[in-house]
C-alpha cells in the first residue's frame, strides 16, 4: 500500500456523488438559473454569407436604440482574436476585414429584455462583397479559393517507421485498400452554451459560465480585453455537457458579454438558443482517410500507408491538435513493420470544427478497423483471430516506436468480449417484432485510445492543484479541471480521501475559479482523473505529512486527521499543498520526426455490436452491444461505467443516426427535430466490462477513460451491417438511405 | 390577463401575458429554475412538468392553458421534509444523473410513469421516458434506476 492511504480507502467504491442530490432535486444552479439583478440579454450579429469582405455595419435608424448597446470591433481594447494556438480568428469581425463562415459574429447587442435583443439584431444590417467559397476537402486540397497561406493547409504530419512503404506493400500478399469518410458530429450538451458577465468595483472582468476550462478562457479575455491576470476572474457555473463542445468555444462567448458589459455599465448575460448553438458552435471535423494495408496470406500485417485528411473549418482552432491525435491513432494498436502516415487540415468555409469526445481518433479508427475488417475477411480470418495475430502487447513498439512498457489490456479486452458470448451466435434472418423481413449481423472493433495529452504536452501544461485545511477540521481541493457530469468532483473527493485517510464527508471541492484555483491544465484529453487526480493524491499525501508532524510536535498524535487540521487552522491558519505534475519517466517525444513516446499509456478497448436490418425500412435496430475497456483502475465503477456507456451511445449515434447538414457552409437542420441524437427507444442496454491493467503512474492505477468508448463502436456497427447485408459500409452516419443505396448496388459507401 | 392555477400544492394569481411560455413564467416569475430549457421546442424535454399529473413540456404551453389546472415542477417531487424520493434516491446510486441538466425533466417524467404503470417492463419504461433526452447516460444507468424506484415502490 503506498504512503498515505489507509485501508478506509475510498477508492475503488461507487460513494454517492457528491452533486447527485442537488442534479436529482434540481437545486443544481446552470448559468442560466443565476439570479443576477439589472442583467441584460446579449445577442450576437452573425454574417449570413460564408465567404466576404466586411464593407459597413448599419444601424437602422428608423428602430429605437435608446435602450441597446451595440458593440463592434472598434469596442474591442485589446487585441482582436480569441487567443488558441494561431491567432486567427477575430473576436469579431472588423469593417474591412474578411468574413469566412456564415456563423461569424460580427457585431454584439444587449437589451433589458430577450424580445428587445432580439428585435435590435434584426435592425442590424450588413454590407459585404461576397466572394468564392469552398465547402469541401476536396474544394480545399484544389485550392479552388485560398483561405490560408498558399495551400489551404493548416497543418501537416507525417510519421515514418522501417524502410520504404511502397516497395513494402509491393512484396505484400494482399494489399487491402479504401477511402472512409465521416460527417460532421453535434456534441448537443443539452444545456446550450451560455455565460454572464460583469466588471466589478476594482475592474475586473467576471465571467460566470458553463465552460471545460475556465483557464482558456482567461487566456483569451486577457488578450482581447487588455486585461492582466488579476483583472480578469473567470467561474465556472454548473455545467450540462460538454463533450468538447465547451473546450474553446465558450472563450468567444465569453468575450462577447465582457464587452457588452464593459460598454453597458451592467451585467450581460449571453445564453444561446439551440439553433444558434447547433449552427455556430464547433463539431467534430468531417474526415476523408485513404488507407492501404499490406498483409501475408496468413494474416500478418506487415505495411500500413494512411493519408488522413480533416476539414478544419473557417480558422485553425484546435485542428492540428486534432489532426496530431488522429494521425497517431491511424495505424491502431497493430503491429507493423513499416508505417507511413500523412496527415493534413485543410480550411473551407464552414464554421471551425473542433473538440469533440475522441479528438481524431474515432476518424481514425473507422478506417483502421473497417481494413483489418476487410483483411480479415480475404485471409479467411475469424474477426477475434486477426486481431489477436497482430494486435500490440507488452513490450511491442507503436507506429511512433513507444515500445509499450506497462499498462497493455489489449488480451484482457478482447478475451472479456468473446468469453461473454460464449457460443451464442445471432439468428441471421428472421422478422422483427414488428412483423417484417429483417437481416442480422455481428461486428467487431478492436481500438486503443491515447491517455492525457500528446507527447510533451504535459510536461509544458505543468498541471496544478492543491489540497488546503479548512476552518471547520475539513480539507478543500482546488483545481481548475471543472466537473462536466463526467464526475471528477466526487472522483477528486474519492483519491483525497484516500490519500488523507478520511472519510469522503470532510472534503469539499472549490468552485472552479481563476481567483482560487490554480492551473490545473484544461478538462479534456481524458486526462482529469489520470493527470490531475495523480496531482491531487499527491497534494493530499503531503499535506497529511506536514500534518501529522505537526501533531506529533504538538502531542496530538492520539488525534484524528481532521482534528489535527482544525487545531492546526485555530494555531496558524490554512494549510495549503500545491503540487505541480511531474511526468512519469521514460517519456521521450520529439515533435520534429514525430517519434516516441506519443502518450504516457493507452487505454485498450473491444466492442461487439449484434445488429438487425428491417429489409423494408432499412431501419437499423441495435440489439446487443458488448463493450470492454481497460482503464487502468475505476476509482468510481459506477462513474467509470457511466462515461463508458454514454461515449458507447454517442459512438452509435455518429454510426447510425447523427447527421449534420450543410449547404453552403451552413447548418441546414439546426435543431434538435432535425438534427438527432439517440432518444432511450434507440438505446439498446448496453453491456459494458471494465478490465483493470493498473498504469503505474495515474491514481491507484487509473488511466484516461472519457474518449476511448467514443473511437470504436462506429466501425463494429460498419462491419455487423457488412456482416449482415453482404456490402461494405465506409462512410458514417449509415442513414437507411446508404443502405438502400448500398444494397442496391448504387454505391452508396 | 390575470390568471390562477395551483402550482407546488399551492394557489398562485398572476397577472401575465397569456402567450408567455408556462416555462419562463415558472423560472422568471416564480423563481423554480430547476425546470431547464434545453431546445425551446418540445425535443428534449428538459422542461418537463406535470400539469395535473400529466408530463408535459412547458416550453410549449401557453400559460394561459394551465389556468384552473394543478402544475408541479422538479421543486415538488422531494417531499417537504426534503426527503429524495424512490426515483431520485436510485438516481443517485445507479449514477443516473452525470451533467445533471436533463436530470429534473427525467425525474419528473419517471415520478409520472411509475404512478400511472408501476408494472411497466424495461421496455415499456423506455417508451414512455423516450421524450427526454439525455446526451451522457447512454440511458443505462437512468433505465436502471427508474426500475430499481419501481421494485422498491412494488416491494413496500
Amino acid at each position: 500500500m503506498p504512503a498515505g492511504e489507509t485501508s478506509s480507502s475510498t477508492v475503488g467504491a461507487s460513494v454517492p456523488k457528491v452533486d447527485g442530490a442537488a442534479k436529482v432535486t434540481g437545486a443544481a444552479r446552470y448559468v442560466d438559473d443565476l439570479e443576477v439583478p439589472g442583467v441584460l440579454f446579449g445577442r450576437t450579429v452573425r454574417s449570413a454569407v460564408p465567404h466576404a469582405t466586411l464593407k459597413a455595419i448599419r444601424l437602422d435608424p428608423e428602430f429605437d436604440w435608446s435602450d441597446v448597446t451595440v458593440v463592434t470591433a472598434d469596442d474591442i481594447p485589446g487585441d482582436n482574436y480569441v487567443a488558441l494556438n494561431i491567432p486567427d480568428q477575430p473576436a469579431l469581425v472588423p469593417v474591412g476585414g474578411s468574413i469566412r463562415h456564415v456563423d461569424e459574429p460580427v457585431a454584439l447587442v444587449a437589451a433589458p429584455t430577450r424580445e428587445r435583443a432580439d428585435a435590435a439584431v434584426a435592425h442590424v444590417h450588413l454590407d459585404v462583397d461576397e466572394l468564392p467559397a469552398i465547402f469541401t476537402i476536396e474544394e480545399a486540397l484544389a485550392k479552388q479559393t485560398l483561405l490560408h497561406g498558399d495551400d489551404n493547409v493548416f497543418k501537416r504530419f507525417e510519421i515514418l517507421r522501417g524502410g520504404d512503404v511502397e516497395q513494402a506493400l509491393a512484396e505484400c500478399d494482399i494489399v487491402v485498400e479504401g477511402t472512409y469518410r465521416t460527417g460532421a458530429q453535434e456534441q448537443m450538451y443539452i444545456e446550450p452554451q451560455g455565460v454572464v458577465s460583469w466588471w466589478d468595483d476594482r475592474g475586473a472582468c467576471r465571467v460566470v459560465g458553463s465552460m471545460q476550462c475556465p483557464y482558456y478562457v482567461h487566456k483569451a479575455l486577457k488578450v482581447i480585453l487588455a486585461l492582466d491576470d488579476e483583472h480578469t476572474i473567470i467561474t465556472q457555473a454548473v455545467t450540462g455537457g460538454g463533450f468538447g463542445g465547451k473546450e474553446d468555444y465558450p472563450s468567444i462567448l465569453s468575450a462577447h458579454a465582457a464587452l457588452l458589459a464593459r460598454k453597458a455599465k451592467a451585467p450581460v448575460k449571453i445564453i444561446y438558443n439551440r439553433a444558434e448553438d447547433i449552427a455556430a458552435t464547433t463539431k467534430r471535423h468531417p474526415a476523408r482517410v485513404h488507407h492501404r494495408l499490406g498483409l501475408r496470406r496468413d494474416g500478418t500485417l506487415v505495411a500500413c500507408d494512411v493519408d488522413v485528411v480533416l476539414d478544419g473549418g473557417a480558422y485553425a482552432t484546435l485542428s492540428a491538435v486534432v489532426l496530431s491525435r488522429a494521425v497517431l491513432h491511424a495505424a491502431g494498436p497493430y503491429k507493423f513493420e513499416h508505417v507511413r502516415i500523412r496527415g493534413r487540415a485543410v480550411a473551407t468555409n464552414t464554421p471551425p470544427h473542433g473538440a469533440f469526445r475522441g479528438f481524431g481518433a474515432p476518424q481514425a479508427t473507422i478506417a483502421y478497423e473497417r481494413q483489418v475488417q476487410k483483411a480479415a475477411r480475404a485471409v479467411g480470418l475469424d474477426p477475434f483471430e486477426m486481431r489477436r495475430r497482430n494486435m500490440l502487447r507488452l513490450g511491442d513498439a507503436t507506429a511512433t516506436g513507444q515500445v509499450l512498457a506497462s499498462s497493455v489490456g489489449s488480451d484482457q479486452v478482447l478475451d472479456a468480449v468473446a468469453t461473454r458470448l460464449g457460443d451464442d451466435v445471432p439468428e441471421r434472418a428472421g422478422l422483427a417484432t414488428a412483423g417484417g423481413e429483417v437481416k442480422r449481423g455481428r461486428g467487431l472493433a478492436f481500438y486503443f485510445h491515447g491517455a492525457g495529452f500528446t507527447g510533451s504536452g504535459e510536461a509544458h501544461l505543468k498541471g496544478k492543484a492543491t489540497v488546503a485545511t479548512t476552518r471547520g477540521g475539513g480539507f478543500e481541493v482546488r483545481s481548475s479541471s471543472t466537473d462536466i457530469g463526467q464526475g471528477s468532483n466526487t472522483m477528486f473527493s474519492q483519491i483525497a480521501a484516500t490519500a488523507l485517510g478520511i472519510d469522503i464527508d470532510r472534503v469539499s471541492l472549490s468552485e472552479a475559479t481563476t481567483e482560487v484555483v490554480p492551473n490545473s491544465g484544461p478538462t479534456v484529453a481524458s486526462r482529469t482523473c489520470m493527470v490531475v487526480g495523480r496531482v491531487v493524491q499527491e497534494a493530499a499525501a503531503k499535506l497529511r505529512a506536514r500534518l501529522e508532524k505537526y501533531a506529533e510536535q504538538q502531542g496530538l498524535g492520539d488525534c484524528d486527521l481532521c482534528d489535527v487540521a482544525r487545531s492546526h487552522y485555530a494555531a496558524e491558519g490554512e494549510a495549503a499543498e500545491m503540487v505541480t505534475y511531474d511526468p512519469p519517466p521514460g517519456i521521450e517525444w520529439d515533435d520534429e520526426t514525430y517519434t516516441g513516446s506519443a502518450y504516457p499509456c493507452y487505454g485498450w478497448a473491444a466492442c461487439l455490436v449484434d445488429v438487425a436490418v428491417d429489409l423494408d425500412t432499412y431501419e437499423v435496430t441495435v440489439e446487443r452491444c458488448v463493450h470492454a475497456v481497460d482503464v487502468g483502475k475505476a476509482i468510481h465503477p459506477v462513474i467509470v461505467k457511466g462515461q463508458i456507456e454514454g461515449g458507447t451511445l454517442q459512438a452509435l449515434g455518429w454510426a447510425l443516426w447523427e447527421n449534420v447538414v450543410y449547404r453552403d457552409g451552413r447548418v441546414v437542420n439546426a435543431s434538435m427535430t432535425d438534427c438527432i441524437i439517440p432518444t432511450f427507444w434507440d438505446a439498446p442496454d448496453l453491456d459494458t466490462i471494465l478490465i483493470e491493467e493498473p498504469y503505474p503512474y495515474g491514481p491507484h492505477g487509473a488511466k484516461g477513460v472519457g474518449e476511448i468508448p467514443m473511437d470504436g463502436p462506429g466501425a463494429a456497427v460498419a462491419a455487423a451491417l457488412e456482416d449482415a447485408l453482404g456490402v461494405p459500409f465506409d462512410e458514417l452516419p449509415i442513414l437507411p438511405e446508404t443502405i438502400h443505396r448500398a444494397v442496391r448496388g448504387e454505391g452508396g459507401s | 390577463m390575470k390568471l390562477s392555477f395551483e402550482i407546488n400544492g399551492r394557489a398562485c394569481d398572476l397577472d401575465v401575458a397569456p402567450m408567455r411560455r408556462l416555462l419562463d413564467v415558472l423560472r422568471e416569475e416564480l423563481r423554480l429554475t430547476g425546470t431547464k430549457e434545453g431546445c425551446g421546442e418540445g425535443e428534449c424535454g428538459a422542461c418537463t412538468v406535470l400539469i395535473d399529473g400529466v408530463p408535459v413540456n412547458a416550453c410549449l404551453v401557453p400559460v394561459a392553458q394551465v389556468a384552473g389546472t394543478a402544475v408541479r415542477t422538479i421543486e415538488d417531487i422531494a417531499d417537504d421534509n426534503g426527503v429524495l424520493t424512490d426515483v431520485q434516491r436510485a438516481m443517485i446510486d445507479h449514477g443516473g444523473a452525470q451533467c445533471g441538466i436533463c436530470t429534473p425533466g427525467i425525474v419528473v417524467c419517471a415520478a409520472a410513469a411509475i404512478e400511472r404503470e408501476p408494472d411497466a417492463s424495461r421496455e415499456r419504461l423506455r417508451e414512455l421516458l423516450a421524450g427526454n433526452l439525455c446526451r451522457c447516460t447512454g440511458y443505462q444507468r437512468i433505465v436502471d434506476a427508474v426500475a430499481d424506484a419501481q421494485a422498491v415502490r412494488r416491494g413496500r
